[in-house]
């Protein structure tokens, strides 16, 4: 192996495996330190640039950090879990001060060119919060009467309060969005005449898949399209349901479905999914949440019918499968021929996907679509086939989630800034890099690097007597700050870095020898293959990298197994000569803005 | 200094050995000596050696007398008894301890001030006693707790830290452990973990008096130019006669040597130790061969590494004064006054 280029911002970005895994790559150690500090502000402002939403995405976000966090592969015992890293990010939101000073100031004086984004949904809005302070003038059109997309009309309220959306969506409309909401954007062509330098479309994936099973047009009354029922619960348009309700779905949009159902009236409420309970889409945590709530998920059966007389709805039978993979491994659902199974209802919540649908956008301007209907979009660029049109969230590539959308809003906003000054949008930005050695004495660090032993903390509920009865009660209460203070320091600093001068070591051992997750090892260059194998503990987590050092003295190298790593520093601790130090890495990505453009000399690790 | 404890956390790959220990079990508190010194390692590689042997730590004593080395077994096998004696007096300590209880496993920690100075007459009794042990000299060849001025195992013409020449000759304590009836005599360097957990295990494993000089470097004060026991210098002039590639009774030959570079050692128990000859002259079972070979290399400079010498049918203190094969501590009041008639007895051929 060739010595590890750690002037390459991406060897220790990967480290931070949080940050890694976050699209938006939010710097999440860097914000858990100001938690644990009770710097509530500045850990809100960093979230607040990188994921623009931090209230909404501290209580709702996919959180993709989780399952990457190094927390949950190193912990002793049964349980390893992550740190509960989404809702901390709530913490910060939740005890913050008034931040609005600290906002991004919006130049009076406008740089002349304007911006249309189609779609008030997390996407164009963080175009428009990228773009508003560098001068552009954004117009963002909605279909609802409101700003905030599906994280308004799709998320219930008793996970994410209208205050909190109110708040965020209001940071950015206050930086001089004009919004031109309640009226549905019929023509893409339309809107391109009017003018506009560029146009953002964020329209998300807005239809709930079908489910065309006998019975379904004669029953439809009582028949409901997840997305646009929670979207009516929403707005207050519906706020009832029948005693007895059939959820259909696996999803989280089934968990929202089931879950608000059972606040509307509904008495026995269950979720019915096709394939097994492990398969499900939906996240461990949110199906965790329906079952606390009473709420039964049945699995392999798949829906043959809406039973109804009279045209109304009475039930719905389903068949019993099994799973059987085939040489490949792919899944089928095979009937096990067992009797079909009935089930009584008086409502069915349909939550068996989300779809795109561009029928708004005329197939002869110029837009291209693929084999499956969706725009042609650049998955670095989120430039379509019009130089100057842009697509970001789910409208881009199908339903994924909001931190996906403000991810690609920035990518989006890069571009059009980039695309808008006569660029090449393909050359992408670095993200910038800055290091700081965490030396503060002999043994002193500049980072707590004591490593907790506590087990994740659980958020308190509210208790279900209450929580149950009103939709708008919001059922997890958060951290207190003491809680918090002991959640952030289950984090394990994975940001700073540990950093090797092979011209410094003596080979003394002490960091081999200190080691308490045995990474280190000092031994005769090789291939990784065989190196991992033949290190103190074997480096089996492939996709974490080992980091290697030039020749030493003895022409053996260091290499470091990164896989494991607590952060503890002990190895600097007891090196003799500095050799190892521990360094803060803090990544930023580089957004919409003078840094984004090649002029400005490229930031580079040091 | 270190200021945090290491953490509880261990790798997921971590094993138990035959005993249900893992290799941190055999760890004990966080060591206070200085970041990169050669005695750390040696302290890992005693928790090595015996989280290998499945040894139990209750049942290992750790005896030390004064000084940084006679620290350390504060930093390995947490578990098990441990005594801190007075400068140098760690072997009658010990000899005392194992007379009284011959069934633990005793290790002898010591320097080379707290050996070839003050103690140097214990170490030399300990040593022609065949006291069942194992000796451990982590030698650094300075007074490292009190800034670094030679010991007496400096060697002649060597430098210390601010330039000064050591005019004394040094006291070679190898040399000596084979002249005083030493059974196991074994010399190998902290750095070289590969070569010194076989080493210490072997020695766990050896009944007699076993005794191991290892050179320590002392980062602090004395692992610079000059110096002759520094990692550089050691490393550079490293003569390694041997290396031990297995102790196990009755173990299968699976990789292939040369002719004649494989030595077999059978001990009292029946263990094979098995060597691996870098040196093809050497022998190890030959003690004047080996105070040869150890003076002609000494002569040109060179630090002889590895088992140095091994007496095959070794004896202990015990055999030696033919006690009771019960250990003294268990002895209850019945044995140990068996009356007046046995008395008469013993009387009787007295006269």
């Amino acid at each position: 192996m060739k010595p590890t280029d750690i002037s390459n911002p991406d060897y220790f970005h990967k480290v931070v495996d949080c940050q890694w895994a976050c699209p938006a790559h939010t710097p999440v150690p860097e914000y858990i330190r100001l938690i644990a500090q009770g710097k509530y502000d500045d850990a809100y402002m960093i979230n607040w640039e990188s994921n623009v939403f931090p209230g909404v995405l501290g209580r709702t976000c996919d959180r993709p950090c989780e399952p990457a966090c190094r927390r949950g592969r190193v912990e002793d015992g049964q349980t390893k879990e992550p740190v509960a890293i989404c809702r901390l990010k709530r913490v910060a939101a939740d005890f913050k001060s008034d931040i609005k000073a600290r906002l991004p100031k919006v130049p009076k004086q406008k740089n002349g060119r304007k911006v249309a984004c189609i779609g008030a949904g997390p996407a164009s809005l963080a175009v428009a919060r990228d773009l508003l302070p560098l001068g552009y003038s954004v117009v963002v059109y909605e279909a609802d009467p409101f700003a905030g997309g599906m994280i308004r009309t799709q998320i219930p309220k008793f996970r994410l309060p209208e205050a909190v959306i109110d708040e965020e969506v209001d940071y950015i409309l206050d930086l001089g969005v004009e919004l031109r909401a309640g009226k549905r954007i019929e023509s893409l062509k339309a809107v391109l005449a009017e003018g506009f330098d560029a146009v953002f479309v964020g329209t998300g994936a807005p239809r709930g898949r079908e489910l065309d099973v006998p019975g379904r047009k004669e029953a439809a009354k009582n028949i409901h399209i997840g997305i646009d029922w929670l979207s009516s619960v929403s707005f207050g348009h519906v706020t009832k349901i029948g005693k007895r309700v059939i959820v259909l779905g696996g999803g989280n949009t089934a968990m929202d479905c089931c879950r608000s159902a059972k606040r509307l009236g509904g008495e026995d409420v269950k979720v019915i999914v096709r394939s097994g309970f492990e398969e499900m889409k939906a996240s461990p945590w949110e199906k965790e949440d329906a079952q606390h709530e009473g709420i039964p998920i049945l699995n392999y059966l798949v829906p043959k019918a809406f039973i109804h007389t009279n045209g109304k709805l009475t039930g719905m039978t389903f068949d019993k499968v099994k799973a059987v993979y085939d040489d490949k491994g792919r899944r089928n659902l095979v009937p096990t021929g067992e009797p079909e199974q009935q089930f009584e209802c008086d409502d069915v919540l349909v939550a068996v996907g989300q779809e795109n649908s561009f029928p708004w956008i005329e197939r002869d301007i110029g837009l291209e679509f693929d084999k499956w209907d969706m725009p042609k979009v650049d998955t670095s660029t989120m430039q379509s086939t019009i130089p100057n049109v842009f697509l970001g969230g789910d409208a881009a590539f199908g339903p994924k989630n909001i931190i996906w959308a403000v991810a690609h809003g920035h990518d989006a906003a890069v571009s059009i800034d980039k695309f808008l000054s006569g660029e090449d949008i393909k050359v992408r930005p670095q993200p910038g890099v800055s290091v700081f050695s965490q030396k503060m004495g002999i043994h002193e660090w500049s980072y707590d690097n004591d490593v907790a032993l506590d087990k994740r903390f659980k958020v308190p509920l509210k208790e279900a007597a209450v929580a149950l009865k009103n939709i708008k009660v919001e059922v997890e209460l958060g951290f207190d700050v003491a809680t918090a203070f002991k959640e952030a320091q289950r984090c394990l600093n994975c940001d700073v870095q540990t950093v090797f001068s092979d011209n410094l070591c003596i080979e003394c051992d002490a960091c081999v020898d200190i080691c308490p997750m045995d990474c280190i090892t000092f031994t005769e260059p090789g291939e990784e293959k065989a190196l991992r194998q033949r290190l103190v503990a074997p480096a089996v987590n492939l996709v974490q990298d080992l980091y290697v050092s030039g020749a030493l003295r003895t022409q053996r190298v260091m290499v470091k197994d990164e896989d494991v790593c607590l952060h503890c520093g002990l190895c600097a601790e007891r090196c003799p000569t500095g050799a190892w130090d521990m360094r803060k890495y803090l990544i930023d990505m580089t957004h919409a803005g003078p840094k984004c453009r090649p002029e400005q000399p490229q930031r580079k690790a040091a | 200094m270190t200021y945090i404890t290491k953490p509880k956390l261990h790798h997921p790959s971590l094993v138990k050995n035959q005993v249900g220990y893992t290799r941190r079990d055999y760890e004990g508190a966080i060591s206070t000596l200085c970041a990169g010194c050669g005695h750390d390692s040696i302290t890992a590689a005693i928790v090595s050696a015996c989280f290998e042997l499945d040894i139990e730590p209750h049942k290992v004593a750790k005896l030390s007398g004064i000084g940084c080395s006679s620290k350390t077994p504060t930093y390995f096998l947490g578990n098990s008894h441990g005594f801190n004696t007075v400068h140098g007096r760690m072997p009658s300590v010990l000899t005392g301890a194992n007379l009284a209880n011959r069934e633990l496993i005793y290790m002898g920690v010591s320097g080379d001030g707290d050996s070839a100075s003050i103690g140097i007459g214990q170490f030399a009794h300990s040593m022609r006693r065949g006291v069942n042990m194992v000796y451990i000299v982590e030698n650094n060849g300075v007074y490292g707790l009190t800034k670094g001025q030679f010991s007496a195992t400096a060697d002649k013409g060597s430098k210390s830290k601010r330039g000064a020449v050591n005019t004394d000759d040094c006291i070679d304590l190898v040399m000596m452990a084979l002249q005083l009836g030493a059974t196991f005599v074994a010399r190998s360097f902290s750095g070289d973990k590969a070569q010194l957990v076989p080493i210490i295990k072997a020695a766990i494993l050896h009944r007699g008096a076993a005794f191991l000089d290892v050179i320590s470097p002392c980062v602090a004060f004395n692992n610079h130019e000059g110096s002759t026991k520094s990692y550089d210098f050691v490393r550079d002039h490293n003569d390694a006669v041997n290396r031990i590639d297995f102790i196990e009774p009755r173990a299968e030959i699976t990789t292939d040597y040369a002719a004649g570079s494989l030595q077999e050692v059978r001990q009292h128990d029946g263990k094979v130790l098995r060597l691996r000859k870098l040196s093809e002259d050497y022998d190890p079972t030959d003690r004047i061969g080996a105070m040869n070979y150890l003076l002609q290399r000494q002569a040109a400079g060179e630090v002889v590494t590895g088992v140095l010498y091994l007496d095959q049918d070794s004896q202990d203190l015990h055999g030696s004064l033919n006690t009771v094969g019960k250990s003294f501590n268990r002895l209850t009041e019945a044995e140990l006054i068996p009356g007046s008639a046995a008395l008469e007895k013993i009387n009787a051929t007295l006269r």
